[in-house]
């Protein structure tokens, strides 16, 4: 009974990844491939993904270096189709509509006039995303301006105001400040006002606390979220630390080798995951009520080349489970999403009971 | 601010009088060391054979009996006072600004070099204005498409240009455009605010072969520079806000390429302003750099010494600026 090989896996869709239901999400991301031709082969960074975010929602998107989730995040943003000199150099397919608008085709500077004013991005390491040549204010004053037709006066006040609502004490006197004067948290926190200037409906952090202090990490976490609250936009945060989407998001979405191989409510995530990956990121996530004498279990081995990816299930040359299907299955068929229970979708070969059973008999009781 | 360019003055007007006083050593105290005599070292700012008397009265000019120190200090007191010199019933007045005085032609060195400054400041500066213009320009386009025609092209003429001696190109230039199509004829130098057109039409030539040679090199450093900066994470931000290719190419792009071309061009504009030896020989210019080979093939140690120390001063002068303007270009500078 352990391997009852695919029945309960059922048929995949025609389509390969079910589609979420719908289509009237404000971030509508279907079958999206963003590939980069290179000398030594093409780089498939991003190859079949798919997800929906409504507002007020947050979804984070969690994975190893390499495994996508920043390619993608630019991806949305447009930001691999920038200027010129990008586009020569990436292979994009796939939809991403944004409140219905197609931006995957769409007029580059159409694309343009959305970021910044729609939608926002804040980066991982802020010394190194501001500019050091211009003082804080003046970059938020040029990031408001573009959009807004005002005049400096008008787009300072708003600056300052933004600085002040991200909790940057004498926001009048910071305001002329150049990054290098400001502390790392307190960068980050200008880089959110930055984005959040323009009131974007879809906000993406980009591994927003990974360059900072652990102490400064929760204050900015519970900054974004309040921000959130108060504005009412679409998140996206992409993190390795499955500790800050804890925290955050509403949904989760795992990524593996350019693909999505687990999807779903975080609560459902975290109490069931599905997927093994899933499994070796949470086993080797510290956790502070965890008894000390166990040790961290990492996953073994390293992230898969993105241009040779591996046949099969991108994870089986790490997966412990890999043999439990029949057929070698896991290395000549790859799996797709199948939902597990409702709006939880995971890509593996296992029977659903066969995973469950994995999961609260040998992974769960060791976290 | 004010305290840095306070500081930065201080220290560049110490770093002159060290060189002064090297360069000073250099004429004055290393001959001693060589064990030339007094004698010896007065007969070398004379002409061909001296009599006892010409020597004996540069002996007593120069005070080369007194220490090297003492020397040093009445050179020194000389450019705020002047000095008087005495040949015999003849005497001389060396004016102030006094860096100086030829006893080979009797003509005092400042003066001379005052009037050729001009000539060498036009050159320089004009010369500087075309190769930062053209070679920023063609750098950045490169960097806009690295590999594309135009790139590959203009970085082949630039090697040729920084490859090609002047006086190589500088021939070829005047061959062609003075001799075979005479666009720009031969003539002297014209003074800016006497006849502007003129001033320009005469320059045009050494401007552009001695900017061929400048711009080639600024061209690519121009080109790294992008391309290292394009790919920042400050130039993905500016782009997530949305702002428009070109503001994100010159505003944030260029403004930071351009900070570390400031020192280069800081460097190579004090060696020119101290004289263009070879493009003032190539266009018979009469420069300070065209002076400065005249004083050394005629061995004459005041000139020398004098075109000397005013190279020093100019690459003295430059590096200052190229240190407030580095500070006010580049905000973390000025913690520092």
């Amino acid at each position: 009974m352990t391997d009852s090989d695919d029945t309960a896996s059922g048929a995949p869709g025609p389509t390969g990844n079910p589609e979420p239901s719908g289509g009237s999400a404000f971030l509508d991301v279907r079958d999206l491939k963003v590939h980069f031709p290179t000398d030594d082969g093409l780089v498939k960074s991003v190859d079949g993904l798919s997800f929906t975010l409504e507002k007020g929602k947050t979804l984070g998107i969690v994975g190893e270096s390499g495994s996508g989730k920043s390619v993608t995040s630019l991806a949305v943003m447009g930001l691999h189709r920038a200027s010129r000199r990008q586009r020569a150099k990436v292979r994009m397919s796939g939809e991403i509509r944004l409140d219905g608008q197609e931006l995957i085709g769409a007029d580059p500077d159409e694309v343009r006039r959305l970021r910044g004013r729609r939608m926002a991005m804040i980066f991982q390491d802020p010394l190194s995303a501001l500019h050091p040549y211009y003082t804080v204010g003046k970059q938020i004053v040029e990031a408001y301006r573009v959009h807004h037709d005002v005049d400096r006066k008008t787009a300072r006040k708003r600056a300052i105001e933004m600085l002040d609502r991200v909790g940057i004490p004498q926001p009048d006197k910071r305001v002329d400040d150049h990054p290098h004067q400001f502390s790392g948290g307190m960068r980050q926190r200008a880089m959110i006002a930055m984005a959040l200037v323009n009131n974007p409906e879809l906000l993406i952090a980009d591994e927003p606390t990974t360059a900072l202090d652990v102490t400064v990490q929760a204050q900015i976490l519970d900054l974004i979220r309040d921000l959130q609250k108060e504005f009412g936009s679409a998140v996206i945060v992409i993190t390795h630390d499955l500790g800050v989407v804890a925290e955050l998001a509403d949904d989760l979405l795992v990524m593996y080798g350019g693909r999505c191989i687990e999807r779903g409510p975080a609560d459902k995530i975290f109490s069931a995951p599905q997927h093994p990956y899933t499994w070796g990121l949470l086993g080797s996530m510290p956790r502070i009520d965890r008894d000390h004498t166990d040790r961290l279990i990492p996953v073994k081995g390293s992230p898969p080349s993105l241009i040779n990816v591996p046949s099969g299930c991108a994870f089986n040359p790490r997966c412990p489970y890999a043999d439990v299907p029949k057929d070698d299955l896991t290395r000549t068929v790859r799996p797709e999403l199948t939902e597990a229970t409702t709006g939880h979708f995971s890509a593996c070969h296992m029977a659903p009971a066969e995973r469950k059973r994995i999961w609260t008999e040998e992974i769960a009781p060791k976290l | 601010m004010f305290s840095y360019l306070i500081r930065r003055v201080i220290s560049a007007v110490i770093l002159l009088l060290i060189v002064s006083a090297v360069t000073f050593g250099i004429f004055f105290l290393l001959p001693k060391i060589a064990g030339q005599t007094t004698d010896q070292l007065a007969q070398q700012y004379i002409g061909k054979s001296p009599t006892p008397a010409d020597i004996a009265a540069v002996k007593r000019n120069l005070g080369l009996d007194k220490p090297v120190y003492e020397q040093y200090w009445e050179f020194l007191k000389g450019i705020f006072t002047g000095v008087d010199y005495k040949f015999g019933p003849e005497a001389a007045r060396c004016h102030v600004p006094c860096f100086g005085y030829s006893f080979k032609t009797h003509i005092e060195v400042w003066p001379e070099i005052q009037s050729r400054l001009p000539v060498t400041l036009s050159l320089a500066l004009g010369a500087a204005v075309v190769w930062l213009v053209s070679g920023i320009t063609t750098g950045v386009i490169s960097a806009l498409r690295p590999g594309s025609l135009f790139d590959r092209l203009s970085m082949g003429v630039a090697l040729a240009g920084v490859s090609l001696p002047m006086f190589f190109t500088g021939a070829i230039a005047l061959a062609l455009f003075t001799y075979q199509w005479p666009i720009f004829e031969r003539s002297d130098y014209v003074p800016l605010f006497d006849n502007p057109l003129l001033w320009a039409r005469t320059l045009v030539l050494p401007w552009v072969t001695l900017a061929f040679l400048y711009s080639a090199l600024y061209a690519r450093l121009t080109r790294a520079g992008m391309l290292e900066t394009l790919s920042e994470d400050y130039i993905r931000t500016a782009r997530a806000k949305g702002l428009g290719e070109r503001t994100v190419v010159v505003r944030h792009g260029l403004r930071a390429a351009l900070t570390p071309l400031i020192t280069v061009f800081g460097m190579d504009l004090g060696l020119l302003l101290g004289g263009a030896l070879i493009t003032e020989q190539v266009f018979s210019l009469q420069g300070v750099g065209a002076f400065a080979v005249q004083a050394i093939t005629a061995n004459d140690l005041p000139n020398i010494l004098g075109v000397t120390l005013l190279a020093a001063f100019f690459i003295v002068l430059c590096n200052l600026v190229v240190d407030v303007l580095y500070a006010a270009v580049d905000p973390r500078v000025r913690l520092s």
